[in-house]
């Protein structure tokens, strides 16, 4: 399964036979967690469940929030690589997430199969909604950093639009840009709050205007901060289309703990599951799977973890499945809507960092 | 400078290394100087020094400096 997942078609298989594959290599993953994760083989058997599951609602998940107390690692260690932390806001506890070579990479081929649906295989040029310093440690990289790291694959020379720290914007920067390249497809990249905040209130603000109608802009983080703000996505598409000229806008939905398998929004404006994940929608009251358009607590299943048993998650959003091998944008497979956090939920969300830590 | 050497002093210059470390079988990953923030450096560089463009697959394939040659000659620079 490990090599031929990244050959099947990202979003051709229809739901039965994606749930076959995906499920096999699931199953898979609980055994090879139970054999390497002590604490996990423990949760399993005290949860008296068989490792072998016969559907995809039978796989024994975790819920998210265990990675903030635990480090919970399937790998010696001498193998681990690479330490993934949450962004972590002051006061709350930050996900770990150990990774091994392997799985480093399997993460990055992920992200760069799902997104060349949205953006071809070719480079183009790249704004990247964030300052260079972001990356900058690179032993440790914060879900910031690693999340713009994984799409600079899709940039050719990228450039910044933030100076440094202060988020102040780059106007040289992005005005040579914009000059270079506004008759080209371009790629812009950044964290919801970010590109609002620092980029879209603040060019409404200035009313400096930018014409960018080959622009592609990707962006992900979560809407916490901007629901305060009774900013929703239909508004940001609007507000980023009248300062930028930007008409595609692809908003994804992802976490730390499970880097690289992403659900991306789609011209229709529902989130799509690829080949390498999917989502379950949980009754919250007995954890038995909600139907179609049924709300409850968003699970997500991912065929990448290795270093580490995160492959079936319950996180603490709510959402619904919005329908099955039905999108009119022709991707096969389960398509769902974020609603938001559950209310009891922790406040987080990657783009949420700056505010609070001053970073 | 012949395309040999080119490749050996591209890889330097990006990765910040000494020439003499880098030999066909030095992989992606295997020492810290090549990382994921590196990688990029190293496109961009091997795209300036052979004038040509790479593709997203060919990043994630570029797992050694020997993939990087087989990448490079599918582009028509020639290693003799």
């Amino acid at each position: 399964m490990q090599e031929t997942m990244f050959e099947i078609s990202v979003y051709g298989l229809p739901q039965p036979e994606k749930e076959k594959l995906l499920l096999k290599r699931l199953n898979h993953l609980t055994e090879h967690h139970v054999e390497n994760s002590g604490a996990y083989a423990k949760i399993i058997r005290a949860r008296g469940v068989s490792a072998e599951a016969a559907s995809l609602d039978e796989v024994p998940f975790l819920p998210v929030r265990l990675f903030k107390t635990h480090l919970l690692s399937s790998i010696p260690e001498e193998e681990r690589f690479k330490l993934l932390t949450s962004s972590g806001t002051t006061g709350q506890q930050v996900s770990q997430i150990v990774l091994n070579r392997k799985t480093a990479e399997y993460q990055s081929r992920a992200v760069i199969k799902i997104m060349q649906d949205y953006l071809g295989k070719q480079r183009i040029p790249m704004l990247i909604i964030d300052h260079p310093k972001v990356v900058k440690d690179r032993s440790s990289f914060s879900a910031r950093g690693a999340g713009i790291l994984g799409m600079m694959n899709f940039g050719r020379k990228p450039v910044y639009a933030l100076k440094d720290e202060t988020m102040e914007i780059d106007w040289s920067a992005i005005d040579t840009f914009v000059d270079k390249h506004q008759d080209e497809p371009i790629f812009l990249f950044g964290f919801t709050f970010m590109v609002w905040k620092y980029f879209v209130t603040v060019l409404e603000q200035q009313s400096h205007k930018i014409n960018l109608p080959h622009g592609i802009l990707v962006h992900s983080g979560g809407w916490k901060k901007l629901q305060d703000e009774a900013v929703g996505n239909e508004i940001f598409k609007e507000r980023v289309e009248a300062v930028s000229g930007i008409r595609r806008i692809h908003n994804f939905y992802g976490m730390v703990e499970q880097v690289g398998s992403i659900f991306v929004e789609c011209e229709h404006g529902r989130l799509h599951a690829p080949s390498f994940a999917d989502v379950n929608i949980r009754n919250p009251y007995d954890w038995s799977s909600a139907g179609i358009g049924q709300k409850g607590i968003i699970e997500v299943l991912s065929a990448l973890p290795e270093s580490y048993p995160g492959h079936a998650l319950l996180t603490e959003d709510e959402g619904k499945i919005t329908g099955i091998d039905s999108c009119p944008c022709g991707r096969m497979g389960k398509t769902f809507e974020v609603i938001g956090r559950l209310p009891k939920a922790e406040l987080r969300g990657c783009s949420d960092t700056f505010q609070d830590k001053g970073r | 400078m012949d395309n040999v050497e080119k490749l050996r002093k591209a890889f330097a210059e990006a990765l910040q290394i000494s020439e003499d470390v880098i030999t066909d079988d030095l992989k992606y990953n295997s020492i810290k100087e090549w990382d994921s923030v590196a990688h990029m450096a190293l496109v961009a560089e091997l795209e300036d020094v052979f004038d040509i463009m790479l593709d997203t697959d060919d990043i994630i394939e570029m797992s050694s400096v020997m993939k990087a040659r087989e990448i490079l000659t599918k582009y028509n620079v020639e290693f003799s």
